[in-house]
């Protein structure tokens, strides 16, 4: 991979991580609406000894146009928690939580771009609960020509969470190539 | 890292011009596999461009040529410029508009004022 974007990185752990696994190789870039994130961001990244590119934005709109078809990995742990639409987006730490109606409404202004931030084999991790109706998300990502698959699922106190990643091909089993 | 700046303005803005207040030159080891591979993800112009706004463009040429995988001195001036200088503190100026985002501690804020953000198509 070449470019790896997360969105909402927060305290900067899973594109921290990101970069230890890919051995930095590749450039990092995260966002977040929160001032205090990206700096939490970067400090966690230069602790455990990697470079990363915050920048502090909505979601990804300062960096669209310029990363379209260029992103190879797209991480999301989206504000997934059902909440009140009044307490969505609101720059403080509510942010990082505050999903609105079925905790989708951020979730749902992000999914769009997807398909034109990822490159041709680039995949789309996401999290969810399952409040946020999974299938419904399956069935809206198939639209903009990209496949699903759930690659875990687990209980964490009172959510049902699941990492789903998305691509343009279905995934075929390694005896294929 | 010079690259951040892909990134648009209010209305259309790239390349964003950039007015340093302090920079850094921080030493990165050097890869010119991965050099190589991410200049042809990006638009050298903007690189050059930015490269002249922080007063670290000795060295590159105004245009890339095919060759450039194999000019390993080049390849090290390109290293310098892509991961070495660091915008510490300073401005992204909109090259429409003139607005002035601020770059603090190395990041760069891209937060709009409710009266900048265009009427959002659901």
């Amino acid at each position: 991979p070449c470019f790896c974007l997360e969105v909402g990185s927060g305290s900067g752990i899973c594109i921290t991580f990101l970069a230890q696994i890919l051995n930095s190789s590749a450039t990092f870039f995260c966002t977040d609406i929160n001032p205090k994130a990206v700096e939490m961001t970067m400090a966690t990244a230069l602790k455990n000894g990697r470079t990363v590119e915050p920048i502090l934005c909505n979601l990804t709109n300062a960096l669209e146009q310029r990363l379209k078809g260029k992103v190879d990995v797209l991480l999301f742990n989206p504000p997934y928690v059902v909440t009140p639409s009044d307490e969505v987006a609101s720059g403080g730490i509510e942010a990082s939580w505050a999903g609105g109606i079925k905790g989708r409404e951020v979730t749902d202004k992000f999914l769009p771009k997807v398909a034109s931030l990822l490159s041709p084999d680039g995949a789309f991790y996401l999290v969810v609960i399952k409040e946020n109706d999974p299938d419904d998300i399956e069935q809206l990502m198939k639209s903009y020509g990209l496949s699903m698959k759930c690659l875990g699922s687990r209980r964490a106190g009172r959510e049902y969470l699941s990492i789903l990643r998305f691509a343009r091909q279905p995934e075929h089993s390694h005896s294929w190539s | 890292m010079l690259t951040s700046n892909i990134i648009k303005g209010v209305t259309k803005g790239f390349p964003l011009g950039i007015t340093p207040t302090k920079v850094e030159v921080k030493e990165v080891d050097f890869n010119p596999t991965f050099i190589v591979k991410t200049l042809t993800k990006i638009d050298y112009s903007a690189l050059y461009q930015a490269a002249n706004d922080v007063g670290h463009a000795e060295g590159l040429p105004e245009k890339l040529e095919d060759d450039v995988k194999e000019n390993e001195d080049l390849l090290k001036k390109l290293h310098n410029a892509l991961l070495q200088v660091e915008v510490i503190e300073g401005e992204l100026v909109c090259p429409e508009s003139g607005r002035k985002f601020p770059i603090s501690n190395g990041i760069p804020n891209m937060l709009l004022l409710e009266n900048e953000v265009e009427n959002v198509t659901q």
